[in-house]
């Protein structure tokens, strides 16, 4: 059975940039795609091609079993669209911007009605549906746009950078609704700068750069093939660094590096948790005082890195919803070094 | 994921009925996007009120300050010959300026995503720009009406009754509608709100006074004077001047046919415009990359 979107071969080119170069993609029903990849990598161009926005130079594509290039109207009243930008009218109210999609979508005027009172409750925003958007937070207004999207319950969703710009508590909140959703069976591709993110809601991540994708699995897969784990320790006193890199150093199966402002020390191992309390106990007997000591695996920060061999964004401030580096390990502990195989439940 | 195991047994969801396409279709999602920008209007009513303002200054400054140095040829000096001659000619220009709103308005929706989100629903093909056009032809409806009353307070009167006076202010209507298209044209071409709004500015003021829609084109060189008597807007400033019953008794009409056959060159010009522009836009429309 081909999957809710299929993509084969797409191009596309602005000019001399390239923005797609041969994307293929494939998303078996009900399942989660997340669309990985610095700016500029293609991912909302896929999006744009694959919505009817825009006409690929090349290649073909089919959505809820439709053509996108033959039946476009066919496919837009099976998919739901949430863009990078909340697109919302500001000046109109949220019950006003739902009416007016189910309208759109030729729903009679007491069903989109209906259907838009059902929404503002859903997404928490019956008690700001008469006040205009203008008036609303970013996290109001992205949850707006969602519900927008999803007016006529459409088989198919696509989310362009759903939390890109929203504090971390937002951003968590947004999570949690697009969790439900596609609890409820929708098939989802999702764009996203933030490996969190790819990590937190895919069943299956498609790694993009230049216009290609450049790796595909589901999040362990692609940490599997990056590498294997490391410790990490920050040391208390900036003058003992060298002491613990001493200590790290015969232990590692490469070099230790070390991070000067965060006073953090790395250094990949193949011992797992034992390997981990041998570490503690020499740095105690040193008494060198550490700050946090940890078994990390691989992030998918690291999949970036090391299939790109750049990071994913740099120094965004934005990437980083816990502000704290990535949220998923910096505090991981020997006990949390057991592979746990769904992401989220780590959370 | 995880959330997939307590996925309950996942039935075909509703997707949005067929439409019923055509014409029906068409004229309903085009309501449906006037009825937006018209809530708007209501909600940022600056913008209506602030686009009052030069047209009131241009009736003002022209009757008063002009009034008395133009000499209209075939008739006397008497200002209010000119205040007569002059109204058509700012009626006109005051619907051509919608241009720009139109321009600056998709423009702001391409820029804020909306036109997106448009492009993403099923609807007609035109419906989004025929909505803006619509809400922007009720707007230069009412900015026609405040015009018109302060005209009558400074002195203009209709002379050939209300009904050929209804005709000219159709006209007039007309001509706005089909510039919005061209506004709509320059919107979705340009990349932001404010290249619309001077892009959609600053061809009409050599359209507007190249015309004669302020001076006689007798008094201009003869290269500029056929230019302005073949400008499709002094069609319609002539049209309305001949309905509202403002050309001096002893006026010289110009030999250009636009000119002596004035209505229904405003009428061919407008319609040329719309059929022209209109499509153009919505090929634009769907093909915009944003």
């Amino acid at each position: 059975m081909p999957g809710a979107i299929h993509a084969e071969g797409l191009v596309k080119t602005f000019g001399d940039v390239r923005a797609l170069d041969g994307v293929d993609l494939d998303v078996p029903e009900g399942t989660v795609l997340g669309l990985l990849g610095p700016n500029g990598a293609g991912k909302t161009t896929t999006v744009r091609v694959l919505t009817t926005l825009l006409r690929p130079d090349s290649g073909r594509a089919e959505v809820a079993g439709l053509d996108v290039l033959r039946q476009p109207n066919e496919v837009r009243r099976s998919i739901g669209l949430s863009g990078q930008f909340a697109a919302v009218d500001e000046y109109l109210t949220g019950r006003e911007n739902l009416q007016m999609v189910g309208r759109l979508y030729q729903m009679p005027g007491r069903e989109a009605k209906k259907r838009a009172d059902e929404l503002l409750e859903r997404f928490n925003l019956a008690d700001a549906a008469d006040r205009t958007a203008k008036t609303y937070s970013g996290g109001m207004r992205r949850r707006l746009d969602l519900a927008a999207a999803l007016v006529v319950s459409p088989p198919v969703m696509f989310m362009d950078e759903p939390t890109t710009g929203l504090d971390p508590r937002n951003r968590q909140a947004l999570w949690d609704v697009i969790q439900k959703l596609v609890a409820g069976g929708t098939t989802l591709l999702l764009t996203t700068q933030y490996l969190e993110e790819a990590d937190r809601l895919a069943d299956d991540i498609a790694v993009v750069d230049h216009g290609k994708v450049i790796a595909r699995g589901t999040s362990d897969e692609l940490k599997h093939r990056t590498g294997g784990e490391r410790i990490e320790v920050v040391v208390h006193e900036r003058d003992r660094i060298e002491d613990a890199r001493r200590i790290l150093a015969p232990q590692g199966k490469g070099e230790v590096s070390l991070d000067q402002h965060t006073r953090r020390l790395t250094v990949p191992v193949s011992g797992g948790a034992k390997l981990l309390a041998e570490v503690i106990r020499e740095l105690d007997a040193s008494g060198i005082e550490i700050d946090d000591i940890g078994l990390r695996r691989p992030t998918l920060d690291d999949v970036f890195i090391s299939l790109t061999g750049h990071a994913a964004v740099v120094n965004d401030a934005g990437t980083d919803p816990e502000g704290d580096g990535d949220g998923d390990s910096r505090t991981a502990t020997a006990a949390r070094g057991t592979d746990p195989k769904n992401p989220e439940v780590t959370q | 994921m995880s959330t997939m195991a307590d996925a309950p047994g996942t039935s075909r969801q509703a997707v949005a009925p067929r439409g019923r396409g055509g014409i029906g279709q068409s004229v309903t999602d085009s309501l449906i996007v006037a009825k937006r920008n018209l809530i708007r209007m209501v909600r940022i009513p600056e913008v209506i009120i602030f686009g009052l303002f030069q047209p009131i200054m241009f009736v003002v400054l022209f009757s008063y300050v002009f009034g008395g140095s133009i000499n209209l040829p075939g008739a006397g000096v008497n200002p209010d010959d000119y205040r007569g001659f002059l109204m058509a000619g700012i009626f006109a220009q005051t619907v051509t300026f919608a241009t720009a709103g139109a321009g600056a308005g998709i423009a702001e929706d391409m820029h804020k995503g909306l036109i997106d989100r448009f492009r993403s629903l099923p609807m007609a093909r035109g419906a989004v720009l025929t909505g803006r056009t619509l809400a922007d032809a009720v707007q230069t409806a009412l900015t026609l009406v405040v015009l018109a009353v302060v005209a009558l307070l400074v002195g203009w009167r209709v002379e050939e009754g209300i009904l050929k006076a209804l005709g000219g202010f159709g006209l007039l209507l007309l001509l706005g509608y089909a510039f919005t298209w061209i506004g709509a044209l320059i919107g979705l071409s340009v990349r932001t709100p404010e290249a619309a709004t001077s892009g959609g500015l600053v061809w009409l003021f050599p359209l507007t006074f190249i015309s004669v829609a302020f001076v006689p084109s007798q008094n201009m060189p003869t290269f500029l004077a056929h230019i302005a008597e073949w400008n499709p807007f002094s069609a319609t400033v002539m049209a309305a001047r001949e309905l509202f019953g403002n050309l001096p008794a002893g006026y010289p009409v110009p030999d250009a046919w636009p000119m002596q056959n004035p209505v229904l060159a405003s009428l061919l010009y407008s319609v040329v415009i719309i059929v022209l522009f209109r499509t153009l836009a919505v090929r634009k429309y769907r093909s915009s990359a944003g």
